[in-house]
This record gives C-alpha cells, sequence and structure tokens, in this order.
C-alpha cells in the first residue's frame, strides 16, 4: 500500500514536471529567424550585372579593397524594405558606405524604388535567382552584412532596420575596420 | 446580366495586387526536371529532404516560394555540374546551419535522441527479464 501510494505520488510529481517544461516552452519567445553560419567566412566568388541604369554591378572583387562596408539585400517587391530606407540613409549619412543586391527584379523596379524611397547604395548587382543570397546564408529581404576590408562577413542583421539598430550597425561597421 | 462586366472586370482586378512578391520568371530548373532520369531522381529526393526557408514547416519540393524555386535550380544545376547530394546538403549547411536539412545528424547537441531509446530499450529488456524469471520460480516451486 505504501508502495503504490509512493508510486502515484512519484506520477503526479512526473506530470507536474512536464506540464511546468510545456509552459515554460510556450511563454519562450518564438525565433524565426535563420541565422547565416557565414559569419567569419570570406564573400564567395559572384560578379553580378549592375540592377539598374547607372551604377555599377557588385563582384567579390569589389568588396576586399581594404574598406569594410555594408552589404544590404533587399528587393523593390519588399514592403519592410520600403520601412528601412531612410534608415539606411542615416547610416550613409554617418559615413558608412552601402552596397546593396536587388533579389529577383527588374531594372524599370528597382529605378522606380530608389526614384521613390531613396538611393543610399554605391553599387547594386541584380540576383536573379538567389544565387549570392544563397551563398551567403541569407533567408529572406531585407537583410543587412557587416563585410570587412579583406571581404570577410563579419555582421548579419536580419529583418529591416530600424532606428534603434542604426547605433550597432554602426558600431560593428567600426569594429570590421579596425 | 448587366452586373457581369463589372464582375469579371473586378476578378480581373484582384489577382494584381495579391501577385505582388517579384515579377521574375522562376530561375530554369526551379520548375523543370533534369534531362537524365537518373539524376532528376536524385534531385528529388533531395529536395524533399532540404527545408525551404520562407516557409519553413516544408521541403523546397512542395513550396511554391520563389526562392524555394531558386533552391531547386541550385540542386538541379549542381547535380547536373557533377556534385553529389551529400556535398550539395553540405554546402547549404554551411550556409544555414542543420536548420536547412530535414536528415537529422548526430551531432553535440542531438546524441541523446539517438542514445535515450537504446537506453530505454535496454532498461525495458532489464525490467522484462526480471519479471520473467521471478513469475518463472513460484510455479516451478509449486509443481
Amino acid at each position: 500500500m505504501k508502495r503504490l501510494r509512493m508510486f502515484l505520488w512519484g506520477l503526479v510529481g512526473l506530470s507536474l514536471f512536464l506540464f511546468g517544461l510545456f509552459a515554460y516552452q510556450l511563454s519562450q519567445p518564438k525565433d524565426e529567424f535563420v541565422e547565416s553560419a557565414m559569419i567569419g567566412e570570406p564573400m564567395p566568388e559572384f560578379d553580378l550585372r549592375p540592377a539598374v541604369e547607372g551604377y555599377p554591378g557588385l563582384a567579390t572583387a569589389d568588396l576586399a579593397d581594404g574598406k569594410p562596408r555594408l552589404l544590404n539585400v533587399f528587393a523593390s517587391w519588399c514592403v519592410p524594405c520600403r520601412a528601412e530606407a531612410p534608415h539606411l540613409e542615416t547610416l550613409r549619412d554617418n559615413g558608412a558606405e552601402i552596397v546593396a543586391i536587388a533579389i529577383r527584379d527588374r531594372p524599370e523596379d528597382v529605378a522606380a524604388f530608389l526614384q521613390v524611397y531613396g538611393n543610399p547604395f554605391t553599387r547594386i548587382g541584380a540576383d536573379d535567382i538567389s544565387e549570392v543570397q544563397l551563398a551567403i546564408g541569407s533567408s529572406g529581404v531585407p537583410e543587412t552584412f557587416v563585410i570587412d576590408g579583406n571581404g570577410v562577413i563579419t555582421y548579419q542583421h536580419i529583418g529591416d532596420i530600424r532606428a534603434e539598430h542604426v547605433p550597432l550597425i554602426l558600431e560593428k561597421l567600426r569594429e570590421a575596420g579596425a | 446580366m448587366r452586373a457581369l462586366p463589372a464582375l469579371i472586370a473586378l476578378a480581373l482586378a484582384i489577382p494584381a495586387p495579391l501577385a505582388a512578391q517579384d515579377s521574375l520568371p522562376p530561375a530554369p530548373y526551379a520548375y523543370n526536371q533534369l534531362e537524365d532520369p537518373e539524376l532528376e531522381e536524385q534531385a528529388r529526393e533531395l529536395m524533399l529532404t532540404l527545408r525551404c526557408l520562407k516557409c519553413q514547416s516544408q521541403s523546397i519540393a512542395d513550396s511554391d516560394a520563389p526562392m524555394a524555386g531558386d533552391m531547386r535550380h541550385q540542386v538541379r544545376t549542381r547535380l547536373a555540374a557533377g556534385e553529389t547530394p551529400d556535398e550539395i546538403r553540405t554546402w547549404l549547411v554551411e550556409r544555414y546551419g542543420d536548420y536547412v536539412s530535414y536528415e537529422p545528424r548526430v551531432t553535440a547537441s542531438t546524441w541523446p535522441l539517438f542514445v535515450i531509446p537504446v537506453v530505454l530499450l535496454l532498461i525495458a529488456g532489464l525490467i522484462i527479464r526480471g519479471r520473467l524469471t521471478r513469475k518463472v520460480q513460484p510455479q516451478e516451486g509449486a509443481e
């Protein structure tokens, strides 16, 4: 009788532990971001045609000239990209050089986007089949990478850049320049 | 009857804003099979075990997201260029982590998943053996 009672209390304890575990896990925020595993790795070899008339395209060689840069992965059809446009301008005004890759985009759409939301970029490469995006482990638009002067990826920001992210990104860019 | 043209106009108008994804055609090998049936079979098997990054509970074989199409293009062109399915999976895992693969691997964080069932089976086996030998003895004594 005593053994049975202890066994039953054991069961109660076990189920309480399980429910506690479920409650804890359910209360944790879900992380839907897939982070790139390429942080600390050099940029892959690529050479993208210009995404829009009047601005050069983007190749690996442009990213390894000793100067750290931001690489913005965007698209004219991406709504959050519109929201981050003013903050990219703030970054540029604070001395950041920003190059970009336009994902699955037509030149006329990119041109219209830049005309409305501004152009903080010095180079824009067109990635028509998400080739370079896949090669750097980016899983969506917009994303922003910090690339150091040797062409090595040092930081990834997933999602649109908001005002509160600007200081951290500038700090990461400064670290990449050291 | 007078409402018909208006209905048709409405039906034509609706798809436009819904299609606001991107305007480019899919990558060449997103929806086209490889010419070699054996390679296409390998591609299909691999695509069923690679996770779509946009629609995270689908494989890239099941998803119509443009990015999944671009991943299928990578899989097919890389296979056609002579890479093995394992090399392509490794290439993706190097970029996105284990997340991108539906095929479980034994790693520092996943080994308990493989070890615990074996341990449980061993414990169950020991318990069953203990019960069987205990039950047999009183019967022998009764005879």
